[in-house]
């Protein structure tokens, strides 16, 4: 099926994340929009499972065993099978979510195909002469572009969260392939996996995120920052002053050198709001925030910006949001 | 060990940087900085070599005017530069730069390539993988620490859940977090005046022996078709008041839009 439209899944926990179902949606509904087929990729140790999930989205998911995907960093393994599938099947486009190890993943298929990137994907579409039209978030979400590729083959880094995934009418079928003159990248050793002590939800995904800064003083400072993500079904962010302070896991820093989240809500507390957090945080939809100085830049594109204690104003909003809820 | 980082300059994150009517980045707008996520690279390059001794190199792809954003990272104590600078590299895609970066490597001798997670104006973050990809270099990631022990590279690779260690033998390319070197360090004065003397190496991509029309702007993998502002947002709302008070007006407001 050459010209075909593809996405990629990603496995965690034994299971496909909701980004994989976002990239799938996104890959059928551009081969819907050009009468081409769509499938997802799977490259796993154990694929069954997350490739029914996709299966729910997609028309066809072809997955790929392979037992240096738990051996090995996962996107070296994912590139060099996917490359060597795409060399015989020949597919248009390649949507990927742009994870840590989908960004990997998109660096090395680009160069193994020969294909352009384009990165930070906030909405795709289809345009009958340009193929698909990505419109990017660039230079730290001040500019957006539109913009295609020049050849008609391309990879699609579509950032979480930017479109709902949307089941087909009708599921897709699941179809094990082998995959043969696969040329795998120089060998990196996974020695140990170590799990943090309390795992965090993903900023990234999170419908709502409250996010804590340099105000709240201490990692116990951060109590009401979890109670009020708690509460508000949301994650917890942070700035980078926070995360260099020890107080919170660098997996959840938001900024210029952190992530960058489109959260439907983001609620700051003790977060001044300087433009290198700015940069991370100012696409979401709706911000509130809570900071003892006046003169925050917060103050200055915030939808509520209230001037007060955070160590007084958070617990107050928490006893009012249970108070409201009986 | 001998180290080479790679060195992107950007335009200043405050700074008032546009797009010109070709649709790239107007350099003139603003004035460059080192990207703020190579620079905990060149920081991690230092500490090795502190370690270890050995001489760091930094790589930049950017037009000829970009010896004077590298001086600042040299300032921090790397030894010298190459510079690849091409008037057909204008507009040059992620695909391009790692075919340039990589053929620009291919002409040095190291033991370890350091780089940051993405730049601060394109954001891609993709160039390094394609960059070790090419080079056929062992490739980690996400490095929250770098161990460099005889001719091995340690790391932990961080994620959402915990991390990974991983190991590969050098040469390698490893991509460096903040969380490896917490802050960079500042150009002492003593390093400012030492990095004007240092040598930066310019090449053309007649000297790398890469064509023009294979990897520069008019090859350009991607296009950009337009550009907008995003979306203006709202003015300010700003309570002040009593703890009570401003609770209820918060969760008043969240459930106006039906976030309780």
């Amino acid at each position: 099926m050459a010209g075909a439209i593809w996405s990629v899944g990603e496995v965690a926990d034994g299971a496909a994340t909701r980004l994989s179902t976002e990239a799938a949606t996104v890959a059928r509904r551009l081969a819907e929009a050009s009468g081409r087929e769509s499938a997802a990729v799977l490259v796993a140790a154990d694929p069954a499972g997350p490739a029914a999930e996709l299966a729910g989205y997609i028309p066809r998911v072809i997955t790929v065993v392979s037992h240096l995907a738990d051996e090995r960093p996962p996107a070296a393994v994912a590139a060099a099978r996917i490359a060597a599938l795409a060399r015989v099947e020949e597919p248009a486009y390649i949507v990927i979510g742009a994870t840590p190890d989908g960004r990997d993943l998109a660096g090395c298929l680009a160069v193994m195909l020969g294909v352009g990137v384009l990165a930070n994907a906030i909405a795709v579409g289809w345009d009958a002469d340009a193929g698909p039209v990505v419109e990017e978030s660039v230079l730290g979400g001040r500019i957006l572009t539109s913009s295609a590729f020049s050849a008609d083959r391309g990879i699609v880094l579509l950032t979480p969260n930017v479109i709902a995934a949307e089941a087909a009418g009708t599921p897709g079928r699941v179809e094990a392939v082998a995959v043969d003159d696969v040329a795998d990248l120089p060998a990196v050793a996974v020695l140990d996996r170590v799990a943090a002590a309390a795992a965090a939800a993903p900023i990234e995904e999170a419908r709502v995120v409250v996010a804590g800064g340099r105000g709240v003083g201490s990692p116990a400072g951060f109590a009401i920052v979890s109670e009020l993500a708690d509460l508000l079904g949301g994650a917890v962010g942070a700035t980078r002053a926070a995360v260099d302070a020890g107080w919170i896991d660098y997996s959840q820093q938001i900024g210029q050198t952190g992530k960058t989240v489109r959260p439907a809500l983001y609620l700051a507390l003790g977060i001044s709001g300087a433009i290198q957090h700015k940069v991370g945080m100012q696409a979401a939809e709706t911000i509130v925030a809570v900071n003892r100085d006046p003169d925050a830049p917060l103050a200055e594109y915030a939808d509520l910006y209230v001037v007060g204690d955070l160590f007084e104003v958070g617990p107050a909003v928490a006893a009012e949001i249970r108070g409201r809820r009986g | 060990m001998r180290i080479v980082v790679l060195v992107k300059p950007v335009p200043d994150t405050t700074g008032t940087e546009r797009l010109g009517d070709d649709l790239r980045l107007d350099r003139a707008s603003s004035p460059p900085i080192v990207n703020p996520n190579d620079e905990y690279a060149v920081e991690q390059a230092l500490r090795l070599v502190e370690a270890h001794g050995g001489e760091i190199t930094l790589l930049t792809m950017a037009p000829a005017g970009a010896t004077e954003t590298m001086r600042k990272a040299l300032a921090m104590g790397a030894h010298g530069g190459v510079l690849v600078s091409d008037d057909a590299l204008a507009g040059a895609c992620a695909l391009s730069t790692a075919r340039v970066l990589a053929a620009a490597l291919a002409t040095l001798e190291f033991d370890l390539v350091l780089c940051g997670i993405a730049s601060s104006d394109g954001g891609g973050g993709v160039v390094a993988s394609g960059v070790a990809t090419l080079c056929g270099l062992p490739y980690l990631s996400y490095a929250g620490s770098v161990e460099v022990t005889d001719d091995r590279v340690r790391i932990h690779r961080l994620h959402a859940t915990g991390y990974m260690v991983l190991e590969a033998p050098l040469p390698a390319l490893v991509v460096v977090t903040q969380i490896a070197v917490g802050e960079p360090r500042y150009a002492s004065l003593k390093g400012i005046m030492a990095a004007r003397s240092r040598v930066i190496r310019s090449l053309s991509l007649a000297d790398l022996g890469l064509d023009p029309a294979a990897v520069g702007g008019a090859a350009a993998s991607t296009r950009v078709l337009g550009v907008r502002p995003p979306a203006v947002r709202g003015a300010t709302r700003v309570v002040r008041g009593s703890a009570a008070d401003a609770a209820r007006e918060i969760v008043d407001f969240l459930d106006e839009r039906r976030f309780i």
